[in-house]
Order: structure tokens, then sequence, then C-alpha cells
């Protein structure tokens, strides 16, 4: 029985059980990074769109460098991105004061900042999934985990992720029986797909009871230990410095508009 | 050695929504054998093995294993003494590699990491699935999951095995491999079962369990080939005996 769902979350760890040199660095390093990029990306005025080019590079590096195929990111980003729209939407609708012209048409704020929002939504999607593409979510949770992250939501995101697919296939196995005893031609009503899902959470209950008497059987007492506890190395301080350093340039300085200004000669 | 001997003296339990479901269960297992527990669906068999490493407390009775009475501050102790494998493998590996897995019990008893690695090892090579190593536990067939789930348990070194339903869902191939890792044990094993095919070959002795209670407890093949005693409690006599023992 195999599921889209199951396959999904299956090349996600078929992604970060490679062996490159980015895999090799430490997750911490990683985690941070990538929240560092966010942080900048959002800290942006709303009107914001060329300066927000260079943080593109980041997680075109993770993806590349990770070997993870674009267009497994791209579906992802575009699966999640009704969301990103909803909130960018009502922008040009309700901001129409133009903003500048591109030759004879004006454009105005709203469309900026609906740029400006989709743009950031799809920096700080991508670089999240290639963080936890090119990381693994044990390894990804262990470290957020020994950044601080309390240790009951490390837990919960690393359970989250392996179950997925099995309460997946038991809503399905449960919609395929109500299929075969309901017929087609009879709407199912709404009282019925209530018990459904209450079944399917009970049932959820259940497992996550004996899941936890498995792991308290093999010496659980609340968190996840890492067989090895690596220290930093050299090449994941120059990841973080060098990136972050990039992130805090890209702040400071509109890197697009400076290349722009030199290739057209205006003084700065 | 005594810390293998498990007893059960005078058990009784009952859940908290008021369902009786032990009235009064007594055994005890001495070191090394293969014991079954047979008996029909909602006999008590599979709230029995969760008191013998304490995830459910005696409401009256006691367990021992080794010189130990079951308390709750014992109960840490004991787990690492019974070693328990579960009906649904699924229940039971959640780790992101088969060797994660393997190795999560001796990590979060705080071994070294070279010591996790040599029983993480041993335990896959004794179940024959060192070559699965770095897949995906969720990937692996019904018979492949069994027998990492039983890895996963080796690890710990335990000294009692206790398993709810291990041929469940396996293909008669499978389920020949488990029967021949469980016979190379030499743990003293506690097997709840309906396939009774599986104790004709593996347990030397039955405790045959209806209604919360011991009905019978004897010698596997005396037990099984009592016709009247098996019907009266929902079982059959095993295909083979018959052919055994004709009449």
């Amino acid at each position: 029985m195999r599921l889209a769902n199951w396959n999904e979350v299956g090349r996600m760890d078929d992604y970060a059980r490679q062996d490159t040199p980015l895999h090799r660095l430490d997750a911490r390093v990683k985690a941070v990074t990538t929240l560092a990029c966010i942080v900048a990306v959002m800290s942006f005025p709303r009107y914001e769109v060329s300066a927000l080019m260079p943080f593109l590079f980041y997680p075109m590096a993770l993806t590349g460098m990770g070997r993870i195929p674009f267009g497994f990111i791209l579906k992802k980003i575009i699966v999640a991105s009704p969301f990103a729209l909803a909130i960018a939407i009502f922008n040009p609708v309700f901001d129409r004061e133009a903003a500048f012209m591109i030759g004879p048409v004006a454009v105005s704020g709203g469309w900026l900042s609906f740029t400006s929002i989709m743009l950031r939504f799809v920096l700080t999607v991508w670089a999240a999934l290639a963080l936890a593409a090119c990381t693994g979510m044990f390894r990804l949770c262990a470290g957020l985990e020994r950044l601080g992250m309390p240790r009951i939501f490390a837990g919960q995101l690393l359970f989250l992720h392996r179950y997925l697919f099995v309460v997946a296939e038991e809503g399905i196995r449960m919609k395929r029986a109500l299929e075969l005893r309901s017929g087609a031609i009879v709407p199912v009503s709404l009282r019925v797909y209530g018990s459904l899902v209450g079944h399917l959470l009970l049932r959820s209950m259940g497992r996550s009871e004996r899941i936890h008497r498995a792991m308290v059987a093999r010496g659980f007492s609340g968190g996840m230990r890492a067989l090895r506890e690596t220290a930093l190395r050299p090449a994941d301080w120059a990841f973080l410095l060098g990136w972050s350093a990039f992130f805090v340039a890209a702040r400071a300085w509109n890197i697009p508009a400076l290349i722009g200004d030199l290739v057209t000669g205006a003084a700065p | 050695m005594s810390h293998h001997i498990v007893e059960v003296r005078d058990l009784h339990y009952a859940y908290p929504d008021g369902t009786v479901a032990l009235r009064g269960v007594s055994f005890r297992v001495l070191h090394g054998g293969a014991v079954a527990v047979v008996g029909p669906n909602g006999a008590g068999k599979s709230t029995m093995l969760m008191h013998l490493n304490g995830f459910l407390m005696p409401v009256r009775g006691e367990v021992l294993v080794g010189e130990t009475p079951l308390t709750r501050s014992t109960a840490a102790a004991i787990r690492r003494t019974v070693g328990m494998v579960f009906q649904d493998p699924d229940d039971q590996l959640f780790m992101p590699t088969v060797f994660e897995d393997v190795a999560f019990g001796p990590v979060q008893s705080g071994l070294p990491p070279e010591e996790v690695e040599r029983r993480a090892l041993a335990a896959l090579e004794r179940v024959g699935m060192a070559g699965l190593r770095d897949r995906p536990p969720y990937r692996l067939s019904a018979g492949e999951k069994r027998a990492v789930t039983i890895a996963t348990v080796l690890a710990m070194e335990p000294a009692v095995l206790v398993m709810d339903e291990p041929s469940s869902n396996l293909d008669p191939r499978g389920r020949r491999r488990l029967i021949e890792l469980l016979r190379s044990f030499e743990h003293t094993r506690i097997i709840a079962t309906h396939d009774l095919e599986l104790v004709v070959e593996l347990c030397s002795r039955v405790i045959l369990m209806d209604g919360g209670r011991v009905a019978a407890d004897g010698p596997a093949l005396q037990i099984l080939n009592d016709e009247q005693l098996m019907l009266a409690h929902g079982l059959e006599r095993p295909h083979s005996l018959r052919h055994l023992h004709p009449h």
C-alpha cells in the first residue's frame, strides 16, 4: 500500500541520507544560519523587492550543494503557496497609490508589497525545505534540542514526521471501507464523517500510547539523545560566519542597486 | 541465574473503566524455557504481559522478576531485564534508520558510543538484518520489521523475552525464519499467541488463560492434545498433533 504522501516523506529522507560536504555540516549550524536568513528577510520594509534578491543565493546554494532536485522543492512551494497568496492578494486591492512608473504603466504600492510578500514566502519556505532535506529530520530535531529548543517540541516534530504516513494510511483505509459500504449515489453525511475523524483520532491516540510504551520499554526518559554528540569543526564555523556576513551585508546595502549603479556608471 | 525467573502471584487487574481483566493469575517461569500463553481473545493475555515489565501495576497480587518485586521504583530496572516485543512493529520502530532504532535503547541507557555500536551491530547480526542497517524501518517488509523489532530488544541484552503475537502478519517463509530465530535463543521466552503450530514447534510448556484466570498450565503437548480442554476455551487441537497421536 503506497501513498503519494508516503513517497514524499520517504523522498525527503532519501535526500537527507546523501553524503555531501553540506550534509556533513553540523545540524545546529545549518539551523542557525537558516534562521538568520529568515530573520533578515523578514526585517525588510514592506515595499522592498530588489534588496531581497541576494538572499535567494542561500536556498539556492543549499539545494545545489545538497544535490536536492529543484523540482522537488518547487512542487512543495507551489503546494504551500495558496496560504501566502491569501495573505498577499488584498494588497493590490487596497493600496492603489502609484509607487513608480515602468514606462507608461504605473506600479502601485500594493503590487509592490504583493511581490515582496510572495518573494519572502518563496525565500523562507525554500530555505526551510532545503534545510530539512539536507539535514534529515532526526539530526535537525536533535540539533534544535541542543540549541535549547524544549525537548518536548523536538520530540513532537520528530514524531509528526515519522507517523504522518502511518496515520494517513489509516485514514485512507477507513475511507475505503466507507466507500465500499456507502455506494456511489448516496452522499455521505457530515455526521458519518465526524464519526470517521473521531475514530481516526482515537486510533492515533491508541497508537501514540503504544509507541510511548515501546519507548519506555527501551529506557526512554524524556529526551532524544544522539549516538555521538559532535563538536563544531572549522567547516561549520566557516559556513555559519560566511553566510551570516553575507546576510548582514545584503541587509545593510541594496546589492542589486549598487551593482546597477556600478554598471550604469551613476555615482552612489 | 536467578534474574531469569519470572513469577506472577495471584495477579488481579481491572481497567479504569471497570472492566476486570485478570482475576488471580499465578505462574512461575524458570530460566531458559519457552512458555506459550494461549487463550481466546479477551482472555487477559495482553493485560498479563503488560504487567511483566511494569506498564500496568497489579491491583492485587504481585509480579517478581528474579528476586525483585515489581513496583514503581523497580520498574525501570525490570524493563532492562525483561525485553518486550510488541504486536505491531510500527509501534516499536520509530527512528529514521534501522541502526538508530536498534541503538535507541542502549543510547538511552547512557552507554558509551563504542558499546552502543557494538551492541546494535551484534543484535542486528543475531537476527540476520545487519545488511539493512541504513534503511528506514517503514520501508521494510513485515518479516524484516519483525526481525528488527527483536533486534531492538536484544540490543538491551535482556534476560527474558516477552512477545505478543510474534508470528502475526508474516508469510510462511517469514514465519519459518522467526521460529528458527526464536528457537536459537537461550533467553527465557514468554510468547502469547494464537499460532498453535508455532507453540508445538517452539514451546515446552503452555499456560492456557481464559476469563482472566489460568485455566490450565502444563507440558505443551499434553495441553494441546486435550481436545475437550482446547474446545472448551475457544481453541483447537493443532492439526499437526493429530498425525502424531491418532485416536
